[in-house]
């Protein structure tokens, strides 16, 4: 098992070495000079070549990717200051460090998608095994006519709809706002419920229909009916035998998921004015902040790759086939 | 040796002691397409310590009977009707829980493929460990222990440390081993073996005859042996029951059924089998047409539309009536007993060779 993960961490070190250098390349491939965009309105030709000397533009493209990458590992030194390892670099915009700037917005990410992430599971998995253990009756065919009326909305139209009840009109709850939990816990809580449930609704859907008709698949196969046969009980033999099978497709989406929320849930951040990653992205791509843009994209791609890592180890975890290969 | 072609009374094979005894068992499915009667008015009984080879082509009934026997069909689509009576105890109609605990310990089965039959996630030696547990509430030691004693019983080497693997890690002679170390594991009296020898090498299938054969001297256990390779049969069983349509056709011992067949659907599945000792060049008979609808079973004998003898019997009989099953040896078919006897010997037995 370790001698896997080592594998798999190795293999994605490799590819996030591979879409650094590609991130790299957009600064080339922008459509303005990126000088002109870090030097702001009063823009003079000589503050120009001070800034491209500044930012290493005169370099060699290869040392100035070099001088990025070791940034990472050792820092670098700019004219707004030092940039503590891991340097992604400084913001045209701002003058800030990008990962200080990523590092702020961190924990909205993480709480949007982790605590989302709970409730659809548990809502969209329980669904489905319910549907699947009654398969044919009126609970399956509601709750899998449910999960097709859902799946087919969208956060930015449900998102206003909730709002509109639970906040503008009623009053019942505020305004979705983002409290750090070391903070207020409670306060944590109650300000992310709804932008999780709205989140949590569309991909409970989903997962649903995913659990359910894998969950299906699962209670065919012969192995399950060879559980029954040696008398286990019918619950036994749903959750220990039927379940653990119809986790693989499940485990697999769930990666791409959870990669693509905690690079930033572009939807749902603005529907609900959150600033976290997501809006971050949205920010530096309109203002052409490509250091910004580089530091988001980097960022992204590591979470995607961490949960790759993670949905290998969990396919080795349920399926001991997995492991050897 | 005068033979009952017909009765009017509900068939009554020998006497009430018997250890597994079916009656009139009927399974229906109901499909959007209508209800198949995949089973229809069965009986047979079964003796302690005695084998009983069913066979048939597939979808004449033969595994539904036995998965029906341990309850394992789906309560929803599925009729049963009739009696199967398990050392005294009635099984049609009984509780789930009480079918539980007869399942894996009283009455077990070896399934046909078990690359499939077992699962992919759990080692052998858990799956092995799982049904003794519930059944005797031993400790999970205790029930390591047994689960090594089994492995050892049915030949896997290095059982000590076999038992942790995962199937996938066996090979198919071993993995069937493995899941018959998992139906004997209770001892049960009752085995159940759904062609077990289907999926694997001919070299292998002679290892695994053995095996149960010997285990089944050991354990004193009834066994149901389901297939459709007469070889197979004629090395298992002491009494063979034929199935077509989901009726049987013919009963008997191993040596009657195979040595002096009786009806034409035996002879046709004798007729098609090679032998080894017999001419080359001779042609294998296989019978015309295909295993009949379920849905809409053919009128009168299920068999007539493919039997070369109809016009032996004349008349409309076998196309209106249905040929009942006698008591003891005994097969359905409409023919005289003097007919059959005559035809066996003068067109089938020359063939078989």
């Amino acid at each position: 098992m370790l001698r896997f993960l080592i594998r798999r961490l190795s293999s994605a070190f490799v590819i996030l070495i591979l879409i650094s250098a590609f991130t790299f390349l957009i600064f080339f491939a922008a459509p303005r000079d990126p000088a002109v965009l870090a030097c702001g309105k009063n823009c003079t030709e000589a503050a120009k070549d001070i800034i491209r000397d500044n930012l290493g533009l005169n370099d060699p493209i290869a040392q100035q990717y070099w001088e990025f990458m070791r940034g990472i590992v050792m820092g670098r030194d700019f004219s707004v200051g030092r940039c503590d390892a891991p340097c992604l670099g400084v913001s045209f915009n701002t003058d800030l460090m990008v990962w200080d700037t990523i590092v702020d917005r961190l924990p909205l990410t993480l709480s949007l998608s982790l605590g989302g992430l709970v409730i659809f599971l548990t809502l969209g998995l329980g669904a489905g095994l319910m549907a699947a253990a009654k398969k044919g009756t009126v609970t399956d065919k509601t709750l899998s006519s449910m999960s097709l009326v859902f799946s087919s909305m969208q956060i930015y139209f449900l998102g206003p709809i909730v709002l509109g009840a639970l906040v503008f009109s009623s009053g019942i709850m505020e305004s979705p706002r983002y409290v750090p939990i070391t903070e207020d816990p409670l306060g944590w809580f109650t300000g992310l419920l709804i932008p999780w449930f709205v989140m949590a609704l569309i991909f409970t859907a989903q997962y649903t229909r995913m659990s359910r008709s894998s969950m299906i698949e699962q209670l065919q196969e012969e192995h399950v009916r060879t559980a029954r046969a040696k008398g286990m009980s019918r619950p036994y033999v749903f959750f220990r035998y039927a379940w653990r099978g119809s986790l693989i497709p499940i485990v697999t989406i769930l990666g791409m998921d959870l990669g693509a929320l905690l690079g930033g849930a572009i939807v749902t951040e603005m529907t609900f004015s959150l600033a976290g990653i997501g809006r971050l992205a949205v920010d530096a791509v309109t203002n052409i902040d490509l250091p910004l843009t580089m530091g988001v994209m980097l960022i992204g791609a590591t979470f995607i790759l961490m949960c790759n890592v993670v949905v290998d180890a969990a396919y080795a975890y349920i399926d001991p086939r997995v492991r050897l290969g | 040796m005068t033979t009952l072609t017909k009765t009017e009374d509900a068939p009554a094979p020998t006497g009430r002691d018997a250890f597994l005894s079916v009656r009139d068992l009927r399974v229906q499915f109901s499909t959007e397409d209508g209800i198949v009667k995949a089973v229809d008015g069965l009986s047979f009984d079964l003796e302690r310590g005695r084998t009983l080879g069913i066979v048939g082509e597939s979808g004449s009934g033969k595994s539904v009977t036995n998965l029906t026997v341990l309850g394992l069909h789906n309560p929803k689509t599925t009729t049963v009707t009739g009696e199967i009576v398990l050392d005294g105890q009635e099984l049609t109609g009984a509780r789930e829980k009480t079918l539980e605990k007869l399942r894996g310990n009283k009455m077990a089965m070896i399934f046909q493929d078990p690359l499939t039959a077992l699962s992919p996630f759990y080692t052998i030696g858990r799956q092995i460990m799982e049904p003794f547990r519930k059944h005797t509430g031993a400790s999970k030691k205790e029930a390591r222990e047994r689960a090594i004693e089994m492995l050892t019983k049915v030949g896997i080497p290095h059982p000590k440390t076999r038992v942790d693997d995962y199937p996938h890690q066996f090979s198919g002679g071993m993995r069937q081993r493995a899941m018959i170390a998992m139906a004997l594991v209770c001892d049960p009296d009752l085995i159940i073996a759904d062609e077990p020898t289907t999926a694997l090498d001919v070299t292998v299938q002679a290892q695994i005859l053995d095996l149960l054969k010997d285990l089944q001297q050991e354990f004193g256990s009834s066994i149901i042996f389901i297939t459709h390779d007469l070889g197979v049969i004629a090395e298992m069983a002491d009494d063979i029951m034929v199935m077509y349509g989901g009726r049987a056709v013919e009963r008997g011992s191993a040596a009657e059924v195979l040595r002096a067949p009786r009806h034409p659907y035996t002879w046709g599945l004798l007729s098609s089998m090679p032998s080894l000792s017999g001419n080359v060049h001779e042609k294998l008979m296989p019978i015309p047409g295909n295993p009949p609808s379920l849905l809409n079973p053919p009128s009168g004998c299920a068999f007539h539309p493919r039997c070369g003898f109809r016009s032996e019997v004349g008349g409309t009989l076998c196309t209106t009536d249905r040929p009942e099953l006698g008591a003891g040896r005994a097969s359905a078919c409409h023919l005289t007993a003097e007919q059959k006897q005559t035809l066996f010997v003068e067109q089938i037995k020359p063939r078989l060779g």
